[in-house]
């Protein structure tokens, strides 16, 4: 079994598959197309990385379909500390990202009535339904998941995960790690810090085991540094639309993080973002702006709204609107610098303790308030997701201190990150609308 | 022949407005009707009865509301836009706007120039709408008009909890067959309705005055619950329900 499988991986995906691919993207670049119907009145040619991004992820997909058996797999939360995983040679699956991914190919929901046939709530996280739909359908766009060997669930990002990944364990009968992080209202105490290493610490034995082989702390220096650079580079290229016109949109950067989340830890990785960042710089240097004729500049607070970033991107397009910050993709960027490669385990318990999602309401409206002053934007646009109480939580509230104590207009856009039933959309343009004459008035 | 210099539509989810103004600013005429499924057929036709009463070469046309996307007009703006133009021209000052509409409310924080700062709206619920009160009207084959009526004349109230629209229909007629007033029963509608609207002015923020707009301000018992809800006395339009049309067709001069 073990042998087959090996040369399974080997030829569909070593060999043919990634040649396949690697084909792809050349010929792709080569004869480079619009993509159909695209708005060149309103919005620049997408970014020739694309061609790259969408490279990774049939890749990393494509790995996965015939990973069991070769290598050992993990499946973990967006915001989990992989740096050791990675190190110990294991393929890491993101059901958030797969759940997102479903969502951009707008068979979210279809997935999640799976898992709502089998008794889940509409009520639950429309990324957990999404993935729980996914294990109990074998439903999705790319193939065919592998089955984890371990779990690894991080509470930094919320609580839903800890049920979430507790459901995935009962189900695929795998061990569950915990590295349960501790809230951070304003700054994050020692006790706090050393309760997460040792939680990594001791994650490390059961790692080992499943992958059968030591953690080499050389490797997870490397896997750090990755970590770090990537992370670094990916701030880069988000702090180029300070200029304006801003070269790429949040919306691009919607499309273009799938790397940081999910290939994090991977030299390829960097230099993805290198090559991202290099494009970027042509762009400012030509004054190419992501929208063009921008006239106003705006923040978008919380996850996107996945099955619709083309529509909303568009509607705003026309009106002259460029998104052009995010606290979401901003979240991938910020904790670079709390990276030390010379005390990998210390530092990744504080830069896992450190995301905005685990942090006060209070910590989320100062960081809005400085990247509406770093990026110079004239309003905000606050998505309340449905799914993500954690991150919609005290939106009303900074809506308000927004407009009243900075004058920045501010509008509250109710969805759902991947359930289309919680998206209305005449109302959303309406809204939209309203949101730009008020900006303009 | 009258000389129209602006044409405003309001195709609204429940009702299709439109009002004519004159260069001096005045309502010339204004038309209120039920829209049909093809408003852009029933709008041009409309247009054409108009043109033959009133010389409207020389009008702007500006559209506005759900219905707005088929129809032919020189521009469309938001309803935000529209009702807040509309309010503030009929008053001549700033504060809290507040519309009711068939499936949407609004509420708009108007600045001393005319100017929209804030506004927010129901966004996917129909609760505490024009559509709350009618959805019961309609079961309990109450003429709309007699609710205000019944609920200004009860002597009681009997609390509905539900804020959903749907929801709040089971809930009535379970309090009816528990042997409450019919009366009672539709003031406790009206309530519910009030609060939710409530909640909308509470988390904008009221800035006095208190302006009302939209079909749903015509009902004496909303206006009365909503000055006993904010303790604020409320400014109201002669007729409320063409405040939409009426800001359009002032944007169109």
């Amino acid at each position: 079994m073990g042998l087959v499988n090996q040369i399974k991986y080997l030829t569909l995906y070593k060999i043919i598959g990634t040649a396949v691919i690697s084909r792809q993207t050349r010929k792709s670049l080569r004869h480079y197309r619009l993509p159909r119907g695209w708005r060149e009145d309103i919005l620049a040619p997408p970014l020739r990385i694309g061609a790259y991004t969408q490279q990774m992820i049939a890749k990393h997909y494509l790995e996965g379909r015939y990973v069991n058996g070769v290598k050992p797999v993990a499946w973990v939360t967006s915001g989990a500390p992989i740096e050791i995983l990675k190190a110990l040679g294991y393929y890491i699956l993101y059901p958030e990202n797969h759940g997102a991914l479903c969502g951009a190919r707008k068979v979210a929901q279809e997935i999640s009535e799976e898992a709502e046939r089998d008794g889940y709530s509409i009520d639950i996280c429309s990324y957990a339904r999404t993935d729980i739909g996914t294990a109990l359908s074998g439903k999705t766009p790319v193939g065919k998941l592998p089955k984890p060997d371990l779990l690894l669930c991080c509470t930094n990002i919320c609580q839903t995960v800890l049920y979430w990944y507790r459901v995935l364990a009962d189900y695929y009968e795998v061990p569950l790690i915990v590295i349960d992080t501790p809230f951070v209202y304003e700054e994050a105490n020692d006790h706090d810090i050393k309760y997460v290493k040792r939680q990594l610490e001791s994650s490390i034995e059961v790692s080992e085991g499943i992958a059968g082989r030591s953690l080499n702390f050389k490797r997870l220096k490397e896997v750090v540094r990755a970590s770090k650079d990537a992370a670094d580079l990916w701030l880069q290229c988000l702090k180029a639309n300070r200029r304006k016109p801003a070269p790429i949109s949040v919306f691009d950067q919607f499309i273009h993080m799938a790397p940081i989340v999910e290939k994090r830890g991977d030299p390829e990785t960097v230099d993805f973002y290198a090559r991202m960042l290099a494009e970027i710089n042509r762009r400012v240097e030509n004054g190419v702006g992501a929208v063009k004729h921008e006239r106003k500049r705006v923040l978008w607070d919380n996850l996107p709204i996945w099955y619709r970033i083309r529509f909303l991107s568009e509607s705003l397009a026309e009106h002259g609107v460029a998104v052009v910050a995010s606290t979401y993709t901003n979240a991938w960027g910020e904790l670079a610098p709390l990276m030390d490669v010379e005390r990998p385990v210390e530092s990744m318990a504080k830069t896992y303790t450190y995301p905005i999602l685990n942090r006060g309401t209070g910590h989320k409206l100062r960081t809005m308030e400085s990247m509406i002053k770093a990026y110079s934007l004239n309003g905000a646009i606050l998505h309340s997701d449905r799914s993500c109480k954690p991150y919609s939580i005290g939106q009303m509230d900074q809506r308000l201190k927004l407009l009243n104590e900075r004058g920045i207009p501010a509008l509250l856009l109710e969805a759902d990150h991947n359930d289309p039933r919680a998206f209305a959309g005449e109302q959303a343009v309406s809204r939209l609308k309203a949101f730009v004459e008020m900006m303009e008035a | 022949m009258k000389v129209l210099k602006s044409l405003g539509i309001d195709a609204g989810s429940t009702t299709l407005k439109i009002v004519g103004l004159d260069e001096e600013r005045q309502i010339v005429f204004s038309i209120v009707e039920e829209p049909d499924p093809k408003i852009e057929e029933q709008v041009d036709a409309l247009l054409r009865e108009i043109g033959t009463r009133y010389d409207t070469a020389s009008a702007k046309v500006v559209a506005t509301g759900y219905g707005s996307n088929l129809l032919r007009a020189d521009e469309k703006i938001t309803e935000i836009s529209c009702h807040a133009r509309g309010i503030y021209e009929y008053f001549k000052t700033g504060g809290t706007a507040v519309d009711i509409g068939g499936q949407d409310n609004k509420v708009m924080l108007i600045s001393e120039n005319g100017k929209v700062i804030d506004f927010m709206m129901n966004d996917k619920c129909a609760s505490g709408t024009g559509r709350f009160l009618e959805n019961t009207a309609w079961r309990l084959k109450i003429p709309i008009e007699k609710m205000a009526d019944l609920a200004l004349k009860s002597d009681g109230e009997v609390p509905i909890s539900s804020t959903c629209a749907v929801f709040a229909e089971s809930e009535v007629i379970s309090q009816l067959s528990r042997g409450h007033k019919l009366a009672h029963v539709i003031k406790g509608l009206h309530r519910a309705m009030v609060k939710r609207i409530g909640g909308m002015i509470y988390a904008i923020g009221i800035r006095p005055p208190l302006m009302l707009s939209g079909g749903v301000a015509k009902n004496r018992m909303v206006v009365q619950m909503i000055e006993e809800e904010t303790g604020e006395t409320v400014l109201l339009p002669e007729d409320p329900q063409i405040i939409g049309a009426y800001g359009a067709a002032v944007l169109g001069l």
